[in-house]
């Protein structure tokens, strides 16, 4: 016990030196940056990619009015608790001017109540949550990538024009999935009356049994299945789907399967005719994204995903707040974000005012087929302005600040 | 009735590669002892290296051999594991094996992402197993009627080799009474080592013939070790057909579950996992252990009080760490209250284990029901901090009594598996029951008041608190109570000879460790200003372990420093790199042979040499104690 309180102490001695190390230098301007580096590598390495060839671009172009812009990364190891540790340091030790990033959505919900109670600008890049914006929103954060709430209201407009009647759906049970589903269900049976919902099924995220929940959903005999799951779990569910037929003849509608993250690795086995949503970045010809697309090859000679994009777009989105507060201020960066709009490689964006969300949308397509690999054809973009709800709406989700 | 059918076979299916993990690891804690927990590691890495292997060469001879070829390899590597780490580690205590294992697992995470890349990786389709037949309208895929095939078929030849080999018969008798054959003359290094590769052979074999239906990643591992264990658990262990049975049971129970509760699936293993082992408290196939030959706990050097000048050292000590604000800034305060409430998350499992002898593997149960009590209080209804702080780990308190109730009916792994099952069956329940806990979105905005809102602040209260907690455990320790605990610890038998409510003692003990650890979970709620099920999860329950084993688990208040090295440690290489994972775990596989008694433990004996040497006394006393090792 008493060697404990020493090394305790000495641990303390060591701990306190590395804190004062890093004090900001005049002629730089530091950005927070967390994310689940080591939980999910696959996703969050174009993600680093994409922030990383923002971060050059902004320097290249003169930085922050004349500023260096500098990211300090740290990896949140997929934990809330260490996202705010990671979210302490930078904001205690490397008096960063804002946090960005975050990919799960629990930990975008601790980081963001974070930024509340320590008044710290944050601008979540990945998370889906709604909540993040609405039921849990706050002033001090904002969020880029499209809700989970937008995304439904995109597949909807297709799923809605299908004939099936009877629907089944599968999602990873946590919130993300019973979200996706609840805000889905909702949409499509105010459009459509006539539905009914056959079978739901809930495997745990990263723990699908594929063959029995596949098994299940055959037997309730639906006529289109919604999809939520992804990653591993979608491998699963589409190689026990195609060998046991459960997609011949069915329509499918699925969140995100047309990203190139999910969309890759299931290869020859990809399932045709799904309507997904997603980032077909071989097939959009806009002269914004050609100059990410060669920019991005050019410097990684590997294609981008859609996390590229985001991590590429929460940068150059930071930065434009930096560089229209002209200053660290948060009630500043706070004001100059409000409404503020910008060119990204999908066209141009706004961070809405009345709820912090950005209006970047995603492509809307089918999947198909192509030399053995997956992609999404016909595929159209459809802007983030014209999937949110009302403003009256939105004030009644949103707690007052 | 064909739909009832198929879903059968989709269950045996399942089953196939639970029962071939689980086998491997029923055999090598049945010989060894051993708690593998690197077993799903090597799982992944069948599945990677076969994945290489059946890329690169093509046809039926190329897939089938890539995959035994991967199951050697994978196997070999074990060899290696086993004797250049495991060889040196089993004299060590109880469950300290289960560090190395699990310093194993941290660094295979990384490195297979290092080898293989981050991406999802799509195996090959076995040839000649590509399609479905289809039985009355339903598919069957022909993969799964392998599968289903293959299961018994290890099972038989299992049986057979353990029948009917010499070797057989000398791993059945080391199971039974392994100190027995070693005193026969059995060469138990080469016994130990070729348990070792079996073991591992099955499970690499197990990942390997998952790539026709699954995608392969890196975070496989994890999402087989504990159901894998569950499935053992729920046999009996060191049983083979229990492992069978149990791996069916629950496949089935799972496919069928479903049909009724879709949201079962989460926690049914869990389920199956309690209820069986209050009914049957060593697994469906299991024997009751026989009563321990050697003495769990058993410390070689005598516990003892602190002397006077070392309370005054421990004091200054303390004043040391009191003084952090004045030369630290506010990060570092923050970490410095993160390592003071995991010392006293640490120290009371600590307790339990060291004292008590029972090494519970879902003590973050009591931390996260003491953060959710908090929460609730706070933000449901409005109470003061210092209130919430006083009230809300007595729900760690409610559930340490209740769960520990039943635990303590148990012992050994079986006990451990029982309180992780409690632990499970609470984190899905916070998980799941979204209008009250939040579901995994947690509860937001549990900030302290502004008295204690200052990260000097807090960092004294929580100093304060691990101080009055570590202070009170050891009170205890030495209590006649404490005492009592150790006997039931050293023998149940003869403690309850002398007139000891063995359950009864262990129970108080179950339930002050379970307060304590709610009083750790209760200040970090509010360090975090949130609470998520993470903080009631496996993940948390391991790390505490880990704590234990690192400090020393026959010291009296190892887990203090356990924890302050292993958390300190933590907390920096998470900042620092992106491959924490690979470095901690190395860090703890050196700790591993370089203190095989845990940091604490080996400090000791070296103190106790040194002064031995000197006084005459004590070194009677050391001579009557490595009478007593040799006599183990």
């Amino acid at each position: 016990m008493r060697r404990s309180y020493l090394l305790g102490a000495g641990l303390a001695i060591a701990v306190a030196g590395m804190a004062n190390a890093a004090m900001a230098q005049s002629g730089e301007i530091k950005i927070g940056e967390i994310n689940s580096y080591s939980l999910l590598p696959a996703f969050t390495e174009p993600y680093r990619k994409g922030w990383q060839l923002a971060v050059e671009e902004v320097n290249a172009a003169g930085g922050i009015n004349g500023k260096k812009l500098v990211v300090v990364s740290k990896d949140d190891g997929g934990k809330p608790a260490d996202a705010t540790t990671a979210a302490n340091e930078l904001v205690s030790s490397e008096n960063v001017a804002m946090l960005t990033g975050t990919f799960l959505s629990n930990i975008g919900l601790a980081v963001s109540d974070f930024a509340n109670q320590k008044k710290v600008f944050f601008l979540a890049a990945e998370p889906l949550t709604d909540a993040i914006t609405w039921s849990k929103g706050n002033r001090y954060t904002f969020r880029l990538r499209p809700s989970n709430y937008m995304q439904a209201a995109m597949l909807v407009e297709e799923a809605a024009k299908l004939p099936a009647k009877r629907w089944a759906t599968i999602a990873p049970n946590y919130e993300y999935g019973q979200s996706a589903v609840a805000v889905f269900k909702k949409l499509m049976s105010e459009k459509r009356p006539d539905i009914v919902w056959v079978d739901e099924q809930w495997p745990p995220q990263g723990k699908i049994d594929a063959g029995p929940v596949v098994q299940a959903v055959a037997a309730a005999n639906p006529e289109a299945i919604l999809n939520v799951t992804f990653g591993a779990d979608l491998v699963k569910l589409v190689r026990e789907g195609n060998t046991r037929g459960l997609f011949k003849g069915r329509s499918v509608v699925s969140f995100l399967t047309g990203e190139p993250e999910y969309l890759d690795p299931l290869k020859d086995e990809t399932p045709e005719g799904w309507i997904v949503t997603g980032y077909p970045w071989y097939d959009i010809k806009t002269p914004d994204h050609d100059k990410f697309l060669k920019a991005y090859q050019a410097k990684f000679n590997d294609y981008p995903r859609l996390g590229s994009i985001v991590g590429y777009q929460t940068i150059k989105a930071a930065a434009a707040i930096l560089a229209k507060a002209n200053s660290t201020d948060p009630e500043k960066l706070i004001a100059a974000a409000e409404g503020l709009s910008m060119p990204s490689p999908f066209g141009e964006i706004t961070f809405r005012k009345i709820d912090h969300q950005s209006t970047l949308g995603a492509y809307v397509g089918k999947t198909a087929l192509k030399d053995g690999k997956g992609v999404m054809v016909n595929s159209v973009y459809r802007k983030g302005t014209d999937y949110l709800p009302s403003d009256a709406e939105v004030e009644k989700l949103r707690p007052k600040d | 009735m064909a739909f009832y059918f198929v879903q059968f076979l989709t269950g045996l299916a399942s089953a196939a590669s639970l029962f071939l993990v689980a086998s491997g690891l029923s055999i090598i804690f049945g010989v060894t002892r051993i708690v593998n927990f690197a077993h799903g590691a090597f799982y992944m890495l069948g599945a990677y290296v076969a994945f290489t292997l059946t890329e690169r060469f093509s046809g039926a001879l190329g897939f089938w051999g890539g995959i035994v070829v991967a199951a050697l390899v994978v196997a070999v590597v074990g060899v290696i594991v086993e004797m250049v780490l495991l060889r040196r580690i089993y004299h060590a205590p109880e469950l300290f094996q289960l560090l190395a294992t699990f310093g194993l697992t941290l660094m295979v995470e990384d490195l297979v992402v290092l080898i293989w890349g981050p991406d999802d990786l799509l195996g090959r389709r076995a040839p000649g197993f590509k399609g479905a037949v289809d039985f009355f309208g339903q598919n069957i895929p022909t993969y799964d009627l392998f599968l289903i095939a293959i299961s018994p078929i290890v099972l038989g030849g299992l049986w057979l080799l353990f029948q009917r080999t010499r070797w057989g018969v000398l791993v059945r008798a080391a199971t039974q009474d392994r100190d027995m054959v070693a005193a026969l003359g059995v060469n138990q290094k080469w016994l130990f080592t070729s348990v070792f590769a079996l073991g591992v052979f099955l499970a690499a074999l197990g990942g390997a013939l998952q790539i026709p239906r699954d995608a392969v990643h890196h975070a496989l591992d994890l999402r087989i070790i504990v159901d894998v264990f569950v499935v053992v658990v729920i046999g009996g262990l060191g049983s083979i057909i229990g492992a069978f049975v149990a791996a069916v049971l629950v496949s089935e129970l799972n496919a069928f579950g479903i049909l009724i509760f879709p949201k079962i699936s989460i926690i049914l293993v869990f389920l199956v996992m309690a209820v069986v082992l209050i009914v049957r408290p060593w697994g469906l196939f299991g024997k009751p252990e026989a009563a321990a030959r050697r003495t769990p706990g058993l410390s070689v050097n005598p516990w003892r009080p602190l002397t006077t000048n070392e309370r005054w050292l421990a004091i200054a000590g303390l004043a040391v760490a009191a003084m952090l604000p004045l030369f630290a800034g506010n990060y570092a305060l923050t970490v410095g209250s993160e390592i003071a409430i995991f010392v006293i998350f640490a120290a009371s499992l600590h307790f339990l284990m060291s004292v008590g002898g029972l090494a519970s593997f879902g003590h973050a149960a009591y931390f996260g029901l003491g953060a959710y009590g908090v929460a609730f209080l706070a933000k449901m209804a409005g109470l003061p901090m210092i209130v919430s702080l006083l009230v809300g780990p007595l729900l760690g308190l409610v559930g340490a009594a209740i769960f520990g109730f039943f635990a303590v009916q148990l012992s050994g792994v079986y006990f451990a598996m029982l309180t992780l099952a409690f632990a499970q069956i609470v984190w899905s329940i916070a998980f799941q029951w979204v209008t009250v806990t939040g579901g995994d979105n947690g509860i937001l905005g549990v900030w302290p008041e502004k008295w204690a809102a200052g990260p000097a602040s807090f960092y004294w209260l929580s100093l304060g608190i691990a101080a009055i907690a570590v202070a009170i455990l050891r009170v205890i320790v030495f209590s006649p109570f404490g005492f009592a605990l150790r006997a039931t610890r050293d023998s149940l038998l003869r403690s309850e000879a002398i007139g000891i409510n063995g359950k009864r003692v262990q129970w108080t003990a179950f339930v002050i460790a379970g307060t304590v650890a709610g009083f750790a979970g209760a200040l970090f709620a509010y360090l975090k200003g949130s609470v998520f099920p993470d903080s009631l999860g496996i993940s948390l329950s391991v790390d505490a372990l880990v704590m234990v084993l690192l400090g020393g688990v026959e010291t009296v208040s190892g887990a203090v420093v356990g924890a302050i090295v292993f958390k300190a440690l933590n907390i920096w290489l998470v900042s620092q790199t992106d491959l924490s994972k690979l470095v901690l775990g190395g860090f703890v596989v050196l700790i591993v042979v370089a203190f095989p008694k845990g940091i604490v433990g080996v400090l000791e004996t070296i103190r106790n040499r040194r002064k031995s040497s000197t006084s005459e006394s004590s070194s009677k006393s050391s001579l009557a104690t490595s009478r007593i090792e040799t006599a183990e």
